[in-house]
């Protein structure tokens, strides 16, 4: 009741939004009750989870085509997305209160943002394939929309023609998949998809298409390519909500297929899951780690940490098929909970950049630094999410990853020589991306934040408004809480995956509250709480101690220049100096990188320049291949355009007879 | 009239003459010459609708006869023998393909056609069996003109003998409603027509018919 009131209540929003022409105020209301509409929506979804009833009641209703009719149901999964996503939603419409001011055409914002909501919502709580599609759709178009809001912008435009083609090739997936789950029968309702056998092959092209559909919303490397175009290209509030909160959106219905509505996918597509999930968290960091664009940057962070999500998915379909039914809750809880971390510090992130884009003009990491001094906030809130994402203990991202390394550990257990050997490798890759995302941040954090401005704009930053500080601040708060309070979360999840999984199983059962010891006390065990208590009483003794026994005189000196006297804020480290190392590392065989430096000769007064090349190697061989084809044909079936009238009878013709002699020849066997 | 032997003889007779006809359009080499065959196709086609109406007790028939033998046997070859004079049209028949490939390739059709819809109407009267067979060669006759000559006249030419075709299967079928015939009759017509300003403004411009000349000042082609 509360959900459709809130639902509607997004509907209507949008047609205010259309509404609110020029006058600012009106624009900031819309958004103030979007906030509303999504912490409903929340509230709706953690009071279905705390009251624990498994499924919901199912409600029809006769809406779509004449012979079927809208299911719509709330159970354990679904409400715990919609907590993920009405969060990152709350956040990001009470940041734009505040933001929309800032944008440069806000009238081709406001009314598609609560379409989006509406969408994403629309989504979970779909029970039958029919509405699952088209709200997939609306949620897909409206983002749409949203990308193109900057539509002055030729790289904007770009970027949502790529988004568009890769969205129509998703849904599409996923409707074959649907389709071949329905059956013979053709029912599209998902309870009487759960009982339907499917023989192998159909349920191997099931589990591929569902894989290219969502995982081509969720940016599974290949399927990335989008993602960081489109994501980047949106306001920072829908940038954040995209890349936080509608990737999540692909994963449930990853999870709601493979988990749920197929339900005995076979470990080797775990096992391909895991691969895939450990290629796109190399290269999604990879990729981040090479751009010098904040949001870009982002957006590449985001396709990594979905590969590290689908790691533990894979894991836990790997564990499900082997019969480790207790191992696959685990994994599954660690997906989830990363699948939560990630939509908090990356809303966050993004909006972090929000305030830095609003302060400075600016998303070249090149013309960014300094930026702590004049916006303690925004650095301050940034820190700990760049800290988060960098699975830094005792923050929330430490967690989860820690959870998914257990639960891979475990991996070698099960009786595929596949997963035996596989798995350490998966393991090396997650642990590879965990390093270069720290590497990633401290980059990101380090040339944005410290250091002296390199740009008169950077330098000339100002505060931003306080309703986007705040919904910063309470971002960054619950990175600390998720954190600090990991058993209570692990509890909470372990109930959704009951029923995916067939057991119950609590993270903590060995050691009690405090402590999450997954495998066995003695093969590791974590409290987030105790690190947190143990390091907060000791900076407040360390604090005693100082002011109780130091000096109390104040001493005042030159604060430390680097060695480098000169106020030059070329002198310092640039976003490209700093990822130099790692680049020669990883991406000269990889994208095929080259630098070319060019030394002016003696006397010439213009300045020496270093030039870096890349080439993506998926793009040229995935997305340029097909480009290249396609133009191909286009260019042979180009030639019947032109061919004579006679020509184009002795087609029709010649078609009319082979016709014909294929009748005869069958009627005369 | 119960249709005995004979009726059924002499429907066949007439059918065969409308086929044979179709042969004749092919061979001809003179622009004329295929004009009066046209006429003569049309008048057997005439012949054959009255003959239908005659064993069919069907007087309506009797009208589609008459259509056919007015306008298709009448006032289109004359009209087009007037265009023709009238424009001045190089009056010989330019092929695409040897009238010898032609003429082997239209008996394959015959056999095609027969082999087709013998075995499909196994269950229908037997009148109407050989002469759809019959009818369905002409129209793929007509077909086979229009894809092997390369003038303006004898393609229209080809076009009307495949309606003929039409109209043959359309009388040979017992029952059919005369609404059909008429729409086709008048389809015939506006497309002469259509093809008669068509000439017109050929003519203007490009002082030939061959339709291959046509093509070169089709706009985005160069």
């Amino acid at each position: 009741m509360l959900v459709a009131a809130a639902l509607s209540a997004l509907l209507a929003l949008a047609v205010l939004g259309v509404l609110a022409g020029a006058e600012m105020w009106r624009h900031r209301m819309v958004y103030f009750c979007c906030t509303i509409a999504s912490l409903t929506l929340m509230a709706a979804g953690l009071k279905h989870l705390g009251a624990n009833p498994g499924t919901g009641p199912a409600i029809v209703l006769p809406i779509g085509l004449p012979w079927m009719q809208a299911h719509f149901r709330l159970d354990n999964l679904s409400a715990l997305f919609m907590v993920v996503v009405n969060l990152g939603g709350a956040a990001a419409s009470a940041y734009g209160i505040g933001y929309t001011s800032h944008l440069p055409e806000p009238r081709r914002v406001t009314p598609f943002f609560p379409l989006f909501l509406f969408g994403m919502n629309a989504v979970l709580i779909s029970d039958d394939a029919f509405m699952f599609l088209v709200s997939w759709e609306f949620m897909s178009l409206a983002s749409w929309l949203l990308v193109m809001s900057d539509h002055t912008n030729a790289e904007s435009r770009r970027a949502a023609l790529v988004y568009l083609i890769m969205a129509t090739f998703g849904t599409f997936c996923l409707l074959t998949s649907f389709g071949l789950m329905a059956g013979a029968q053709g029912s599209y309702a998902f309870p009487a998809m759960r009982g339907i056998y499917l023989p192998p092959v159909t349920s191997f092209l099931v589990v591929l298409l569902a894989l290219l559909g969502a995982g081509s919303k969720a940016g599974l490397v290949p399927l990335h390519a989008w993602l960081p175009l489109a994501h980047p290209a949106a306001p920072s509030h829908v940038s954040a909500l995209m890349s936080g909160v509608m990737t999540k959106v692909a994963l449930y219905g990853l999870i709601r297929i493979l988990f749920d509505l197929h339900g005995h996918v076979s470990w080797s597509w775990g096992a391909a899951l895991m691969l895939i999930g450990g290629v796109t968290a190399v290269l999604g960091v990879l990729y981040a780690l090479m751009q010098d664009d904040l949001k870009k940057l982002l957006a590449y962070s985001t396709v990594e940490n979905i590969g590290v999500v689908v790691i533990g998915l894979g894991l836990a379909i790997a564990f499900k098929d082997g019969g480790e039914k207790t191992l696959a809750a685990l994994a599954l809880v660690a997906g989830l909970y990363h699948i939560i971390n990630h939509a908090i510090f990356k809303t966050l992130l993004f909006l972090a950049a929000g305030a830095v884009i609003t302060a400075t003009g600016e998303r070249d990491l090149g013309k960014l630094g300094g930026l702590l001094k004049r916006m303690p906030w925004t650095g301050a809130t940034a820190l700990v999410g760049a800290a988060a994402i960098s699975a830094l203990p005792p923050l929330n991202g430490f967690v989860s990853e820690w959870l998914i390394f257990q639960s891979l550990f475990k991996g070698p257990s099960l009786p595929y020589w596949a997963m035996k050997f596989g798995v350490p490798v998966v393991g090396a890759m997650l642990a590879l991306a965990a390093a270069l995302a720290a590497a990633c941040f401290v980059r990101a954090f380090g040339i944005a934040f410290l250091g002296r401005p390199r740009s008169k704009a950077a330098a000339e930053a100002h505060q931003v408004p306080t309703s986007m500080r705040w919904t910063m601040a309470v971002l960054a708060v619950l990175c600390i809480i998720l954190g600090a309070l990991p058993v209570t979360l692990t509890d909470a999840l372990s109930g959704v995956v009951q029923p995916l999984t067939g057991v119950h199983f609590a993270v903590s059962a060995d050691l009690g509250w405090p402590w999450l010891s997954p495998v066995s006390s003695t093969r590791g065990s974590y409290s987030g709480t105790v690190l947190v208590m143990t390091g907060l009483s000791l900076f407040v003794i360390t604090i005693l101690l100082v002011h109780g026994f130091g000096t109390t005189k104040v001493r005042r000196a030159d604060s430390w220049d680097c060695g480098h006297k000169e106020d030059i804020p070329e002198s310092q480290y640039t976003g490209q100096s700093f990822s130099q190392p790692l680049r020669r590392v990883f991406t000269t065989s990889l994208f095929s990188a080259r630098e070319t430096v060019d030394m002016p000769e003696p006397g010439e007064m213009r300045p020496a320049s270093l030039k870096v090349r890349m080439i993506d190697p998926v793009w040229r061989v995935f997305y340029q291949t097909i480009i290249d084809g396609v133009g191909y044909i286009a260019d042979q079936v180009n030639r019947i355009q032109f061919l004579t009238v006679r020509r184009y009878l002795l087609m029709m013709f010649i078609t009319l007879v082979f016709m014909l002699l294929v009748v005869a020849v069958r009627q005369n066997k | 009239m119960p249709i005995t032997q004979l009726s059924y003889d002499m429907a066949h007779l007439i059918g065969a003459t409308v086929l044979m006809a179709g042969f004749q359009l092919l061979y001809q080499r003179r622009l004329f010459a295929v004009l009066n065959t046209f006429a003569f196709q049309a008048l057997a086609l005439a012949a054959a609708a009255a003959w239908q109406a005659h064993i069919q007790n069907a007087p309506h028939l009797y009208v589609t006869a008459a259509i056919a033998l007015l306008f298709k046997a009448m006032i289109v070859p004359v009209a087009l023998h007037w265009l023709v004079e009238k424009l001045g049209i190089h009056r010989t028949v330019e092929t695409a393909m040897s009238i010898g490939w032609t003429m082997m390739a239209g008996v394959a059709l015959v056999a095609l056609s027969i082999l087709l819809v013998l075995p499909v109407t196994a269950n229908a009267a037997a009148l109407t069996r050989e002469s759809l067979a019959l009818a369905m060669s002409v129209v793929l006759l007509g077909l086979l003109m229009m894809i092997t000559r390369r003038n303006a006249v004898s393609q229209v030419v080809g076009f009307m003998a495949l309606e003929n075709g039409l109209i043959l299967a359309a009388v040979s079928a017992k029952g059919m409603p005369l609404v059909v015939e008429i729409s086709i009759a008048f389809s015939v017509l506006v497309a002469m027509t259509l093809f008669g300003i068509f000439f017109f403004r050929i003519r203007e411009r490009f002082d030939t018919l061959d339709l291959s000349d046509l093509e070169t000042y089709r706009g985005d082609r160069q």
